[in-house]
């Protein structure tokens, strides 16, 4: 309880500092859905729909939205807890300043995620408001699309502050982006699904986040849901316990000495 | 002289931190009092650095004890830098935040209602002199602007302890005067000083009593003046001699004259109680140096006595 209270008042920092800077990435969080939807969903959907062998007879766009949802959601938080991490540790130091006071490493940590997550809340919901103009949510219950979005987001960005935390030097985000995040962009059931891989690609689909993500938002808008969906819910929810216990490991062993 | 009502305001007996093989400090015992400015003088490395970082509790205790307010650090340390003023040897600031919001944004880490904050963060610049800069970003402030905004946040819980971390190093000698002065003012508020330093001016202008450090140990105690009177003689004779006119052994001409000698590279120090007999006295003896300069002793004196080195390199 008292953890979760402390943790506030680094978020408080956080927003604070965002405050500066929201004007830009509210731009791009409307801008971003509305580009890739015009390309993907209306231009390339035209020639997808076409030929369509789609489960259900949907369209490519209320196939891709969804994913593209919480692909995005993945990319903003892989992105915002790598550099700014390593920056609060070793180049502006904030978090030193926070620990020269009450708070404990604990409450940085999870301040830091609770921004992450106030984000991808943010991002999200513009996200699905977007796609719902486009007509690309069919059932009611897409609106829950925004939570589970909201929980890829918080997979990766625990995983990946938990591997900043532990790293020395930022080369090594230039090399999760392009071999990891690109690659999951691109394989994870986001464009085509997976069934359509040679098999042992497909097989490690199923373990991405992202995977069990996309599926679970897809099924949410088409309101065609299975319980199956609770199975993708629970991957994810472990994703982000396991994260967050790696990354209390990691922010300890790195600012403990 | 602070004298100590019933506890000390920080214990260490026998404190050691040790990174893998390596060891920071080892062993070292003292005591602060409340309304004291005690100093830890001593080089880079001496293991200055890991004994504030124990204190701020914010880097465990490898062996022996610590008591800081009358608590472990191991257990309250949430508690115990509630109380504290940390100033790090290495700025923490937010760069794209402005002066203010530094101060108010720190105040929250403490839980101290944004109302009061406005208040106290207005008072706080006003001390440090950077008013002026309240709604400016922090980025484009000078090196001796940034300590002083360091201090001001480092006040905003109204700590009974400072711990500063080489509060001057880097700045220019003006801003050092001025970081000199608003230290010297909260001390004759009576805000108890924990300082490090590897500055005998800093160390002598502060300190109500310091320790010397050196290699992780304490290796002398004492108020400046003791320790001066205790290692050191009142005056100093600095000889400097031009290449090759240095005599390879100087007891011919200093014998009787001083009561000690350190060959330093750049020059001879002789120690003295009276430094223009002394410089008389050679030079009557026929010993002409470059540059004869007589000066009071200092810490750096009393630190090149006791460890042999000098603590600037």
């Amino acid at each position: 309880m008292s953890s979760l209270a402390l943790a506030l008042r680094p978020l408080e920092f956080f927003l604070t500092q965002y405050k500066r800077v929201w004007r830009g990435t509210a731009v791009t969080s409307v801008v971003t859905p509305v580009v890739y939807l015009l390309a993907l969903g209306v231009g390339l959907g035209v020639f997808v729909d076409r030929s369509a062998d789609l489960p259900n007879g949907i369209s490519y766009l209320a196939f891709v939205a969804p994913g593209l949802m919480a692909a995005t959601a993945m990319q903003m938080a892989t992105f915002e807890a790598s550099f700014p991490v390593l920056a609060a540790i070793k180049w502006d130091r904030q978090y030193h300043a926070m620990l020269a006071t009450p708070l404990r490493v604990r409450d940085v940590m999870l301040g830091h995620q609770a921004f992450f997550a106030f984000r991808l809340v943010l991002t999200a919901t513009v996200y699905f408001v977007v796609i719902t103009a486009f007509g690309a949510v069919d059932s009611p219950l897409g609106v829950l699309a925004i939570p589970v979005t909201v929980l890829v987001g918080l997979s990766f960005s625990t995983a990946i502050a938990a591997w900043a935390a532990h790293t020395k030097t930022e080369v090594t985000f230039i090399a999760i982006f392009r071999f990891l995040i690109l690659p999951m962009f691109l394989f994870s059931g986001t464009f085509f699904p997976i069934s359509t891989l040679p098999t042992p690609l497909e097989v490690i689909a199923w373990f991405t986040p992202l995977w069990h993500g996309v599926t679970l938002c897809r099924d949410l808008t088409l309101g065609d849901v299975s319980p199956d969906d609770f199975l993708h819910l629970a991957y994810l929810v472990a994703c982000v316990t396991v994260g967050l216990l790696a990354a209390r490991m990691t922010y300890r062993k790195r600012l403990v000495v | 002289m602070a004298s100590g009502n019933g506890h000390p305001l920080i214990q260490a007996r026998n404190l050691v931190k040790r990174f893998d093989d390596f060891v920071a400090v080892d062993g070292i015992d003292f005591d602060l009092q409340r309304g004291e400015a005690f100093g830890f003088l001593g080089p880079n490395g001496a293991g200055k650095t890991s004994t504030m970082r124990m204190i701020g509790c914010v880097s465990p205790v490898t062996d022996g004890t610590l008591s800081v307010l009358g608590m472990d650090p191991a257990r309250d340390g949430v508690k115990i830098r509630g109380r504290l003023g940390v100033v790090p040897q290495q700025d923490t600031l937010d760069m794209e935040l402005t002066v203010r919001e530094n101060v108010i944004i720190y105040g929250r880490y403490f839980g101290i209602p944004r109302k009061q904050l406005g208040a106290r963060a207005d008072e706080l610049l006003e001390f440090v002199e950077l008013t002026e800069r309240a709604n400016d970003k922090v980025e484009p402030l000078s090196g001796g602007m940034k300590r002083r905004l360091t201090i001001a946040r480092s006040l905003v819980n109204e700590p009974e302890v400072m711990l500063l971390d080489e509060p001057t190093t880097g700045l220019d000698p003006q801003a050092r005067h001025v970081v000199w002065d608003r230290l010297y003012r909260l001390k004759r508020q009576g805000v108890t000083l924990l300082l490090t330093t590897h500055y005998m001016d800093e160390a002598e202008q502060l300190c109500d009593r310091l320790v010397v450090m050196d290699r992780g140990k304490i290796v002398a105690e004492g108020s400046p003046r003791d320790l001066i009177e205790r290692y050191s003689t009142r005056e100093v004779v600095e000889l400097r001699f031009d290449d090759g006119s240095r005599p390879d052994d100087l007891s011919h001409w200093t014998d009787g004259l001083v009561s000690r000698v350190e060959s330093l590279p750049d020059r001879v120090l002789l120690y003295t109680d009276d430094g223009d007999a002394a410089s008389h006295g050679i030079h009557e003896r026929g010993l002409v140096p470059e540059a004869v300069l007589v000066r009071r002793s200092t810490l750096e004196d009393v630190f090149l006595h006791l460890t042999g080195r000098s603590l600037i390199e």
